[in-house]
């Protein structure tokens, strides 16, 4: 355990594993306002070969989903992790939770390291981060009803002292996340609602404990285009009023335009783009955002644009290729990224693109 | 069924079928369909009309539940079993194809019109080779051996951009992108004059739903083909299509051009449908969102079916039933505030 109170990035490296107590946790507090301070994580998961392939291999081959990649989460904002399938944005935002184990570097929650919490602060810190799952008909027990869904991170954390406060706790979450008067959805079963109710009883469940972070994982990928947009109010309603931290993770680029403060790009592992939302939208800089950018659909029949339709598929995340990984379809590509990995350059304000092209 | 079967090949038909005269490829005229429930019909589609051209594409577009996919089944009779075209005409080069027994329109099915699913994972086979699958349509209308319909299929993996050498390869072992683009092959595999997309590239990452549709739009024009898309997504009607109608709870509630629908768009519910889709190239503001449910298609409502929802309502709205008004030529709202403008 250790005794002086944390404060920034200085505590790297002073923790054993599993030794951030719960004290730490409580006492822990913002620098700077920043929350989630990501250093150089990587997440991979190894590919199980069979006995003589094992035997025969010269290396074990891992699947590169996060590859060395670091950020910064400012306290009340929405960061949008925008990519294709495959670019890692899901693991990133279980990483943060601790969902899945990082294998290298370093997530630092209030300057504390969460891979070296033990599994009480674990228990203490998941209060304080909760996630939102993508399809709200997979996401909730059918058989039990709203009142016990919404109720079962109190109890199971044995938040509350009396049945009272509890009832009161999930009468105040349901009806902030738009289900009013909260009362009649109490005793519902999840089959008696729309797919926008339940994604709503998700997020009661979530703001229940009152975290400072959630992940929302494709919150409204499964929506009809009419309730969609109440999700994403309601998210951006609740960072204003409840100050909560929102990880909005989605593979459409103009729902980030919409409610996020900054916008993360990623591509094969990496973050490729980086910085305030409007800022990356109107002036992107890595060829990849620009031709995310271009491919978005525009309701209008008359704007004839250019569109960069990028050629082939992401690659296997396995065999990442040489240099700059998204140089086999980038339209951009001159011979020198074959070789040089690229580093992220500073553009201005909180702006950052890795591309060796950029001046 | 086989007893049809045999009797129609034994007797070839003695008179030839009348060729009935209308516009376009495909006229459908007051289609109504009715799926039957326990608790009464749902009225799914009521009154649709619209016309394809040879080499046009037309868009279906609304939210979940208002009709599109069942107005595009009943074209090709494709409904379940609950399912029954009350009334109207389906007119397809020449044949009134809702007066069609099964028989003949097998003989329609992927040969004249074919039709590209919705969740490629679930509409092809995952035992059998994508290529034999996409070879099975060709063998069966014409009368190619599996051999000589595979040569076809390859021609057909180079029109859609999969390397020849995975036609052997079963459905898990292709990516979403390729997958959809094996179902296109399929949906090409006999020639047809008209392909129906239902929702082909609402399961895609944005990067492939560009491949795909620039994809299909390539093909249209080297093809000469006919399209409907069926899309939720208005954004991809408006890059796509040449015309559009937008339904809800079963009505063609607006359709025209699609320069007529997102530029002049008429109907309270088009306005909002459009409004609820971010414009990246725009102001950045939150996108709205349309308040309430649709109606129960058991018992729709007696005056317009949009009007619980609507922010324009009139007392007549409730009690009314609001016609098609053309606004502007070949512009079509259903409105009692439409004024008749042609």
């Amino acid at each position: 355990m250790a005794t002086a109170p944390p404060t920034g990035a200085e505590v790297k490296g002073t923790y054993e594993k599993g030794t951030v107590d719960r004290d730490d946790l409580a006492t822990a507090g913002t620098t700077d306002g920043i929350l989630y301070d990501v250093k150089d994580l990587e997440v991979y998961f190894p590919i199980q070969q069979g006995f003589l392939k094992s035997m025969v291999a010269t290396e074990k081959k891992y699947v590169k989903a996060v590859d060395h990649i670091s950020f910064q989460v400012k306290q009340g904002e929405i960061l949008a992790l925008v990519g294709e399938s495959g670019c890692g944005k899901t693991t990133t935002g279980r990483a943060l939770l601790r969902l899945e184990e990082a294998t290298g570097g370093s997530i630092l929650y209030k300057g504390l390291p969460v891979e070296k919490f033990s599994s009480r602060t674990l228990r203490e810190y998941r209060k304080k981060a909760q996630i939102i799952f993508q399809d709200p008909y997979n996401s909730i027990n059918p058989k039990q009803t709203i009142f016990d869904i919404v109720a079962e991170p109190l109890e199971v954390n044995s938040i509350c002292s009396s049945e009272r406060e509890k009832e009161d706790r999930v009468i105040k979450a349901i009806s902030e996340a738009g289900l009013r008067p909260a009362t009649e959805y109490l005793y519902r079963y999840p089959h008696e609602l729309s797919g926008g109710q339940r994604q709503r009883v998700c997020i009661a469940g979530a703001t229940v404990l009152e975290p400072d972070m959630i992940v929302a994982d494709e919150p409204v990928a499964s929506l009809d285009v009419s309730i969609r947009n109440d999700i994403l109010k309601l998210m951006v309603e609740e960072k204003e009023k409840l100050g909560v931290t929102y990880i909005f993770i989605t593979h459409d680029l103009s729902l980030a335009w919409v409610i996020s403060d900054r916008i993360a790009v990623m591509y094969l592992g990496r973050i490729v783009e980086i910085g305030e939302t409007e800022e990356v939208v109107a002036n992107p800089k890595h060829p990849y955002t620009k031709a995310l950018i271009s491919v978005i659909p525009v309701p209008d029949p008359l704007a004839k644009r250019e569109h960069v339709i990028l050629k082939g598929e992401t690659p296997n995340p396995v065999d990442i290729p040489s240099g700059c990984r998204f140089h086999p379809r980038c339209p951009e590509a001159i011979d020198a990224c074959k070789e040089i990995d690229p580093e992220d350059v500073h553009i201005g304000g909180d702006h950052y693109a890795a591309c060796i092209r950029i001046k | 069924m086989s007893k049809t079967a045999t009797r129609a090949k034994t007797a070839p038909e003695k008179k030839p079928v009348e060729r009935i005269e209308h516009e376009g490829l495909l006229d459908v005229r007051g289609l109504t369909t009715y799926f039957k429930l326990g608790v009464g019909d749902v009225k799914a589609v009521q009154d649709v009309s619209f016309t394809v051209a040879p080499g046009e594409s037309l868009g279906l577009a609304g939210e979940s539940g208002c009709g599109k996919t069942t107005a595009a089944l009943s074209v090709l009779k494709l409904l379940p079993e609950n399912g029954r075209i009350v009334s109207g005409d389906v007119l397809f080069d020449g044949k009134n194809l809702a007066k069609r027994t099964e028989y003949g329109m097998s003989k329609i099915r992927w040969k004249e019109i074919s039709i590209i699913f919705q969740g490629a994972m679930n509409a092809l086979n995952p035992v059998k080779e994508t290529g034999k699958q996409i070879a099975e349509p060709i063998q069966l209308h014409e009368g190619l051996s599996e051999g000589k319909a595979m040569v076809r299929v390859k021609e057909l993996y180079d029109l859609v951009g999969i390397s020849q050498k995975r036609v052997m390869d079963f459905p898990h072992q292709l990516s979403g992108g390729m997958r959809q683009r094996a179902m296109i092959a399929m949906a090409l595999a006999c020639n047809p004059k008209l392909v129906i997309g239902d929702e082909p590239t609402t399961a895609l990452d944005v990067m492939v739903q560009a491949q795909i549709l620039e994809l299909i739009g390539r093909l249209r024009k080297e093809l000469d083909l006919s399209f409907i898309l069926i899309s939720h997504d208005l954004s991809v009607m408006a890059e796509t299509c040449d015309k559009g109608v937008v339904m809800y709870a079963g009505e063609v509630v607006e359709s025209g051009t699609t320069a007529d629908i997102f530029n002049h768009a008429t109907h309270p519910y088009t306005r909002q449908l459009i409004k609820a889709f971010p414009n990246i190239h725009e102001k950045r503001e939150m996108v709205s969102s349309i308040k309430g449910d649709p109606p129960n298609l058991v018992n729709p409502p007696a005056g317009c079916g949009f009007c619980p929802r609507c922010d324009d309502k009139t007392a007549a709205c409730e009690t009314e039933h609001p016609d098609l008004v053309e606004v502007e030529r070949g512009h079509f709202v259903r409105c009692l505030l439409a004024k008749k403008g042609v």
